[in-house]
């Protein structure tokens, strides 16, 4: 066993220098296939990052999804303030702030700059308002529920649920996210063509010697596996190209990011692919390019006869 | 070693290149098969190394039955096979060393065995100089004896040669002559497929007539051969 093992890893170390011989002896149209397969894979892998980024800020704007209950005018402070209390006593509120009609007015004559037009009524045409700052993370069906039970009272003049927006943007996200993967299914498709198309080559080219070694007793397992190298190293290559690709492209961008995420109070993130991330890439570079050189072998090796 | 059975060989929509064709050689023989050019030798020594399979009849090799063998077998009857061609089938990407140690690579052998053997091959041959060079800068006398050294390095129990000396004069095919029955001395079987009468004259050894596909005469050895 031991031996057995001994020199299939000798027969394998053999194999990925003369793989990697042959790489270097052409590298020009192994550059070329290389690059090929790192542009197309770096287009659904972009956007990938460009949407995981977007649904990662989205997340802070959901949870500020606030019910805003406007009372009716002529509601007495303390049966307003009674509510409050009992609303914030609900298991779906977080937190309810209350701003009476005085308030009210007084924030709006600081922040509207019509303050002296607003002495001018007689009196204040503002509704008291209680903000209900739901518990995070619940559902937009919860939430619906949360707004009818409250619209319900009859202090309430209106109520006002300002998700709507959020939820569109999430399944305008979702929405995106698929496409991507479909995108993603057909360049992987494309690239799983590049390689086999590549490794189809090779196998033309090397005929005379697959010839020789099939003469020679050489199984089809042997063979086929410098090929198989070959498309491996073509996918991860390919893969690593798309790496850098992505890394050079944030980089570019960061500029602009960056002063855009300052108008926004430095809220604005930017994270390029994470570790995790990278990984699958390269292991789906590398999966591909298996995949594609093993169709393109097992179909051109069998014609390849002795004769 | 080998023994045809009424042996047919037909390709398709072809007539028959081999027609009932029986004999056995024992293990350790050395023959010639001979006969006019479309005779039936190369179909002959196709069959043996599994290139064609016979149409009728039962062919054993090496205790395989040929027409019954799996595809997957192949490779691993191939190996104990050693093979001469008549346009060498050199590869000119790589050295003359490394064209004789593929047949111990395809099977495995460790890389310290691997030189010894591929040396002592070339040194069989007269080649051990010239181990660095590409075989395409070699005579095709030269690359005829790399296509040898490649074929026994692998110690084979069977030598098969499709016109060992069809490119090469008459002082050069003497050479390859001498290693072949150097080879058979060392008990390996040897089957020359040749037209080379100077050869089979030399060696004195048996030799299998065929015309239009049949064994037209067999001749046991140093008997039928003018001296």
């Amino acid at each position: 066993m031991i031996r057995f093992l001994r020199k299939y890893g000798r027969h394998h170390r053999h194999v990925l220098a003369t793989t990697l011989q042959q790489l270097a002896r052409a590298p020009l149209a192994s550059l070329m296939t290389v690059a090929a397969i790192g542009i197309t894979l770096a287009l659904p892998t972009g956007l990938y990052v460009v949407i995981d980024n977007l649904q990662r800020m989205s997340q802070g704007w959901d949870t500020g999804g606030q019910i805003s209950l406007f009372m009716k005018r002529d509601a007495a402070e303390s049966s307003i303030e009674k509510l409050a209390e009992r609303v914030r006593r609900m298991r779906a509120v977080a937190r309810v702030d209350y701003i009476s009609r005085g308030q009210a007015l007084a924030e709006f004559k600081q922040l509207s700059g019509f303050g002296e037009a607003l002495n001018v009524l007689d009196r204040n045409p503002l509704p008291a308002l209680l903000v209900v700052h739901p518990t995070p993370g619940q559902n937009p069906e919860a939430l619906q529920a949360l707004l009818r039970d409250l619209r319900g009272n009859d202090l309430v003049e209106t109520a006002q649920l300002d998700v709507d927006w959020v939820r569109r943007l999430h399944a305008l996200l979702a929405l995106a996210e698929r496409a991507v993967w479909s995108l993603g299914a057909l360049l992987a498709l494309a690239v799983l063509l590049t390689i086999g198309n590549t490794i189809r080559l090779a196998v033309l080219n090397r005929r005379d010697e697959i010839e020789v070694m099939k003469l020679m007793g050489g199984t089809d397992t042997f063979i086929r596996r410098p090929f198989l190298y070959a498309g491996v190293l073509h996918g991860l290559l390919g893969a690593a190209v798309t790496w850098v690709i992505l890394a050079v492209t944030q980089l570019f961008l960061s500029g602009p990011i960056a002063s855009l995420a300052a108008s926004y109070g430095n809220e604005l993130r930017v994270e390029g692919l994470s570790v995790a991330g990278s990984g699958v890439l390269l292991t789906a570079g590398a999966l591909l390019g298996w995949l594609g050189s093993r169709l393109a072998v097992g179909r051109h090796l069998r014609a390849i006869e002795p004769s | 070693m080998i023994e045809f059975n009424h042996v047919f060989k037909r390709y398709p929509g072809e007539y028959d290149a081999l027609k009932n064709v029986s004999f056995k050689i024992e293990r350790g023989e050395m023959v010639f098969v001979t006969g006019h050019s479309g005779a039936g030798k190369t179909t002959l020594l196709k069959l043996i190394s599994l290139i064609e399979r016979p149409t009728r009849g039962q062919a054993v090799v090496n205790g395989k039955n040929l027409g019954k063998l799996a595809v997957r077998r192949v490779p691993y009857f191939r190996r104990d096979l050693g093979i001469v061609f008549q346009n060498y089938k050199l590869l000119f990407d790589r050295s003359v060393y490394d064209n004789v140690a593929l047949p111990l690579l395809v099977t495995g052998v460790e890389s310290r065995e691997v030189g010894k053997r591929v040396r002592a091959a070339l040194d069989k041959v007269g080649l051990l100089p010239k181990e660095r060079l590409n075989p395409i800068v070699l005579s095709g006398g030269e690359q005829q004896r790399v296509g040898i050294a490649r074929a026994i390095v692998h110690r084979p129990s069977l030598l098969l040669a499709d016109e060992p000396t069809g490119n090469v004069d008459i002082v050069l095919a003497e050479e390859i002559l001498d290693l072949f029955l150097d080879f058979n001395h060392h008990g390996v079987t040897v089957l020359i497929a040749t037209h080379d009468q100077r050869l089979i004259t030399r060696a004195r050894k048996r030799m299998l007539v065929l015309k239009h596909g049949e064994i037209a005469h067999d001749s046991p050895s140093a008997a039928g051969t003018p001296q």
